[in-house]
């Protein structure tokens, strides 16, 4: 009777591990067969070629902005006068949302180089132009939820989380910049 | 061999090989249906008339249309004037998904009052929560095809919403998109499944019938159909009804479609889209203004993402909320009233989405809010153990034949 019964269980414990084994293999087979489905979706490689954006920054006078294209977004570039700059740097960061110092987020001080989507809901937030509304802080002001940024691109009022992106970008000569 | 109730020869071979005549006979002509059903039951049918409309006018568009960032615009404006009757099918598809939300949201409010969502009927009430979030992304992807300013910063901004979850959400959103903002990619997936959604809710309306014929429709009493004496066959009596209430729905949609074609639309959607500026007010189509007030009201975003999606995630739960055993308002006098604040609360919070975040709109949003949950999760479960019922009647026969069981009901037919 035990010898049975042992044997008995023996069988179950083999039947279990030929029932699981071949439900993951059967899994790992559909997740196989799936993944180029959903993978299809991602940015293909023409998409990803389109990958940088060369700027001229002679031209750009002090206290203008330019809207430039990169990867489909509005990147701005912004030629700050020495009182933003003042006012960038002096701010204390200890009531802000995402501390950041200026000296992080704009290499050369004059030129701030920001990816101009909101970062709440993606909205392009005013204050590239002369007449748009900037904002309490000078920056730039979204206008879809009331985000307002200052003059570092910093998040200091409205609904969001972070800065605005600062793309990776660099100096090909004193006026050329390369983003991307 | 089994006497066939079909004259018709061909049907009655057929019907004998491949029962579908018996399957209609049974499900539309003799399928027994409570006989006190007022006119809030009409939406049912309605809703499925408002969704064979945009399937047939859709996929005419289609043959018209250029799901390309380049030519979407133009073919749209192409289909407005050059395109034979193009005007009249625009029109009709674009009001037609504005009074498709109307006709479900009126139908599951008369669910709400009459507690059709309460046991046997929790899945019917499932599936028709599922059909609501797939009409959504529906709508919402047919909105982004036109490509104008609102449909491009419209899926914008709801895209978006996806890069709240934590660690993933900007791989997910970028996945979405197929690049790194709203693009060719994302207008051709949306087509893709613009097109083929509407046939996946067919499917789950299928399952809703099937749970609905299981026990068969509510009834504004709410109490549970004793016999033959309480129902009706649906033809010809509902299938009149329903055809009565249908002509009153189109004398409506016909208006907006010839009167008012772009009342329910937004001008800046007749502006093609333009990645590089964002329209100064950006509002959703009407039938989402409550969740984008409820999406706005919450100053995190993370939160208000799952405030807005939790919006519509308490009415999966909601057959498991209420826990009274009564179904009907009629007869739950505090429920009732806390029904039409409700409504009212909803009302507002649509009127709160079309307004500018700012200011008291946000403190009213945050108010109406909070009532939301309050009525679903605080509200609903605990209402039984507060409220004293009205007592049911004994039958649906009873209040209008005014005798109590069946016997009687029949006495009072002979005294006439």
């Amino acid at each position: 009777m035990p010898k049975s019964s042992k044997s008995k269980n023996n069988k179950e414990g083999k039947r279990d591990f030929l029932i699981i084994s071949t439900y993951a293999m059967a899994g790992i087979g559909a997740a196989s067969v799936a993944w180029p489905l959903i993978d299809q979706m991602n940015p293909a490689a023409d998409t990803l070629a389109l990958a940088s954006t060369e700027v001229d920054l002679s031209s750009l006078e002090e206290g203008q902005a330019i809207t430039v294209t990169w990867r489909g977004k509005p990147v701005f570039v912004r030629h700050r006068t020495p009182e933003e700059i003042k006012l960038a740097k002096e701010v204390s960061l200890d009531d802000m949302r995402h501390p950041e110092t200026d000296e992080e987020r704009v290499p050369n001080e004059k030129f701030i180089v920001l990816v101009g989507v909101c970062t709440h809901l993606g909205c392009v937030p005013l204050g590239q132009k002369s007449g748009d509304v900037k904002g309490q802080y000078g920056g730039w002001f979204c206008p879809c939820h009331g985000s307002h940024y200052d003059h570092s691109g910093r998040i200091r009022k409205g609904p969001a989380p972070t800065n605005l992106e600062v793309p990776s970008y660099k100096f090909l000569s004193d006026n050329i910049i390369k983003i991307g | 061999m089994s006497k066939s109730k079909f004259k018709n020869p061909v049907v009655k071979w057929i019907d004998h090989r491949l029962p579908v005549f018996s399957f209609m006979d049974h499900e539309l002509n003799h399928y027994p249906t409570p006989k006190n059903l007022n006119y809030f039951w009409n939406f049912g049918s309605l809703a499925g008339f408002a969704l064979v409309t945009m399937i047939v006018t859709g996929i005419v568009l289609s043959m018209n249309y250029t799901a390309h960032v380049d030519y979407a615009f133009d073919s749209v404006e192409r289909i407005m004037r050059d395109v034979n009757h193009g005007w009249l099918i625009r029109y009709i598809h674009m009001n037609g998904a504005s009074f498709f939300f109307i006709v479900v949201y009126i139908h599951i409010f008369r669910g709400l009052y009459y507690g059709s969502y309460k046991a046997p009927r929790e899945l019917l009430w499932i599936l028709g929560v599922l059909i609501l979030l797939l009409m959504m992304a529906t709508a919402f992807m047919g909105y982004v095809l036109p490509w104008g300013q609102m449909s491009f910063w419209g899926a914008t901004v709801i895209t978006n919403l996806f890069s709240a979850i934590p660690l993933i959400g900007e791989s997910i959103v970028t996945w979405l998109w197929g690049g790194f903002s709203v693009d060719n990619s994302t207008l051709n997936r949306f087509f893709s499944l613009h097109f083929v959604l509407p046939f996946v809710i067919v499917g789950v309306v299928i399952l809703h019938l099937v749970a609905l014929h299981r026990f068969g429709s509510n009834n504004p009493i709410g109490i549970d159909v004793k016999g033959t004496q309480d129902t009706v066959p649906f033809s010809p009596y509902y299938t009149i009804k329903d055809l009565f209430g249908l002509s009153v729905f189109l004398s409506f949609f016909a208006a907006a479609v010839f009167f008012f074609p772009n009342f329910m639309g937004h001008p800046d959607n007749y502006i093609e889209a333009n990645p590089m500026v964002t329209p100064a007010h950006i509002v959703p189509e009407w039938y989402f203004l409550p969740f984008y007030a409820i999406l706005r009201a919450i100053p995190d975003k993370l939160g208000g993402v799952l405030f807005m999606f939790g919006a519509i995630a308490v009415l999966f739960i909601l057959p498991w909320l209420d826990r009274s055993p009564v179904r009907s308002s009629q007869f739950r006098p505090i429920f009732k009233v806390f029904f039409w604040i409700l409504l009212l609360d909803c009302i507002l919070l649509g009127y709160l989405g079309a307004m500018p975040a700012e200011g008291i709109y946000v403190i009213l949003s945050r108010i109406a809010t909070a009532y939301y949950f309050f009525h679903f999760l605080i509200l609903f479960p605990l209402l039984p153990y507060i409220e004293k019922t009205k007592p049911l009647p004994i039958s649906i026969s009873e209040p209008i034949l005014g005798g109590g069981s069946p016997a009687s009901a029949f006495a009072m037919r002979e005294k006439k």
